[in-house]
């Protein structure tokens, strides 16, 4: 503020139009403006949704849409296409996340061992993944290794999620164990803890509150790539949506109400964590 | 005849950090039962001493015997010294993480290897000879520096070490809670526990002190009892350090 006041004033320019800009902004700023513009804007891109989608002279169908999320028939109340491709989901990225966590804490510990061959195999690692699209790296996984080992897509699948996640989550790792002040490490060892006595019952546990946040932010990214599988068929939300599409031919109505659920479980996520992190805060 | 039995054995220790040197040709032995206590100007290289006894820090070259156990690179070596040599440490290092009763019995526990009963009682003991019993349910961050320290000082101890190292132990504490750990050191220094202390508080090294240690620029320059080194010191830099503190 005070250096934007300096400006004027070096330019010599009386500060009246900068006194109506500072009111202008305070009043777009108050509540009853902020929410007129807010559904203004809101407004235009619906109507214009609307408008457009009337122009190609699409038929909207959403009174279809809650029976692919679940429905009552003769034989009683049966889950939805939507509903469990959601939970197929979730199963493949929390299988794939374990795997990321178990990868990602093994190569964090080399990269910090200290040994040569360690950090070598850990900065290869990273590298390769980090600069290798989640695509390619995702073909790479089914078309070849997948073909050398017999794997099949669901396991290639998990796999490539496994991986990719694993470079970002061991430098999570590392940035948390970094993150515990060396006299904790003085302290455990003089004691005569060995390293892995150290890292066990000292460290890691230290470093959870450090880590805490961006493992939920990396989950939810976890949630959202999954969604590549669907261009190897494996069947998940991403895919299931596809597919209802090619049946029904509701593509606009289907794609939003995915675009939803996938908002609806990130979002939950993000609550669970804030939530997670001042319980955290408050016990210790 | 333990009492005259060398426990550490430090021969032409020299240090490098890097270039640096921090320890040139430094040689000591502490018998056991023995209280050293080691003063020095800052950067002089008593931290660095004191921390290579614990392998803490590798020194470069010279021999390093504690307990009849020479410390090389030898992992198993360094463990077993480590058991038999307590630390305490200027910024305590307590375990946030865990309560007071924890921090005393995860080394028992862990390393020792005895049970979860013997090392509660152990623990209790302990915090009782350091005067907090009470506070063995709290996390480090509720008690005051001088009962942290405290609890460090019975963490040490509760791995039963022949040997107890303290480097500065009360230079982070307020002036107010200096003594009760002091008392605490002294009644550990009577029960006849081998001492190495990093201190300037000058009233307590002339109490325990079996022998002063005096270090500059990496080397001992004066070594003697505290009689002779507190009137008639031999070391110019040595006399004027003390005329610096002493004055205080
Ligand atoms: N890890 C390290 N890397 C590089 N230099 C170091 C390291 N540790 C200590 N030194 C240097 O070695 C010298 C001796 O350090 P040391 O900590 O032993 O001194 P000190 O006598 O304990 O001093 P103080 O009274 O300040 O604690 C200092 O000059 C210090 O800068
Ligand atoms: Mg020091």
């Amino acid at each position: 503020m005070s250096g934007r006041l300096g400006i004027s004033g070096r330019a010599n320019r009386p500060g009246t139009s900068i006194m109506m800009l500072a009111q202008a902004r305070k009043a777009l700023n108050s509540k009853p403006m902020s929410v007129l513009i807010y559904c203004g804007v809101m407004y235009l891109i619906i109507y214009g949704c609307l408008a457009g989608a009337e122009a190609m002279g699409y038929n909207w169908q959403w009174y279809r849409i809650p029976d692919y999320l679940f429905r009552m028939t003769d034989d009683g109340f049966q889950w939805g296409e939507i509903s469990v491709g959601l939970v197929k989901t979730l199963l493949l990225s929390g299988q794939a996340f374990l795997l990321a966590l178990i990868i990602g804490l093994a190569v964090a510990l080399l990269r910090l061992s200290g040994l040569v061959v360690g950090v070598a195999v850990s900065i290869v690692f990273l590298e390769f993944v980090r600069n290798m699209p989640l695509l390619v790296l995702l073909y790479l996984f089914y078309y070849i290794i997948g073909a050398i080992f017999g794997l099949d897509r669901y396991t290639a699948s998990v796999l490539c999620l496994a991986v990719f996640h694993a470079a970002l989550v061991s430098e999570i790792f590392r940035a948390g164990i970094n993150a515990v002040p060396v006299g904790q490490w003085e302290a455990a060892k003089s004691i005569g803890m060995s390293t892995v006595q150290c890292y066990r019952y000292i460290i890691l546990p230290q470093s959870v509150k450090f880590m805490l946040p961006p493992m939920t932010g990396e989950v939810v990214h976890m949630v959202k790539s999954s969604a590549i599988v669907s261009v190897i068929a494996v069947a998940e939300l991403t895919t299931i949506g596809r597919n209802l599409i090619s049946d029904t031919y509701m593509s606009f109505e289907i794609w939003f109400t995915i675009a939803a659920v996938y908002m609806v479980v990130t979002l939950m996520l993000s609550v669970f964590v804030t939530f997670m992190e001042r319980r955290y805060a408050v016990s210790t | 005849m333990p009492e005259t039995q060398p426990i550490i054995e430090i021969r032409n220790v020299d240090k490098f950090f890097g270039d640096f040197q921090a320890l040139s040709d430094v040689s000591l032995t502490v018998n056991s039962g023995e209280k050293v206590v080691i003063c020095g100007p800052s950067g002089s290289g008593k931290s660095t001493l004191i921390r290579c006894v614990n392998r803490l820090e590798e020194h470069t070259s010279g021999q390093l015997f504690v307990d009849g156990i020479e410390l090389t690179g030898e992992t198993r070596n360094i463990r077993a010294v480590r058991m038999e040599v307590g630390m305490v440490f200027q910024q305590f290092n307590l375990f946030p993480h865990l309560t007071v009763l924890e921090n005393l019995t995860v080394g028992p526990l862990r390393v020792r290897k005895i049970s979860k009963a013997d090392a509660i009682a152990r623990a209790r003991k302990y915090l009782e000879r350091v005067h907090i019993p009470e506070q063995a349910d709290k996390y480090p961050a509720q008690l005051s520096g001088g009962q942290q320290q405290r609890v460090a000082i019975a963490r040490s101890l509760c791995m039963e070490p022949r040997i107890m190292l303290f480097d500065e132990p009360t230079s982070a504490l307020d002036p107010e809670m200096i003594n009760e750990v002091l008392d605490v050191m002294i009644e550990l220094a009577e029960s006849g526990m081998t001492m190495i202390c990093v201190t300037h508080e000058m009233g307590f090294a002339n109490r325990v002190a079996d022998q002063m240690v005096f270090m500059d620029g990496g080397k001992i320059v004066e070594i003697a009892p505290p009689s002779v080194f507190f009137t008639k010191p031999k070391n110019p830099r040595c006399r004027e350090f003390l005329d610096q503190i002493l004055e205080h």
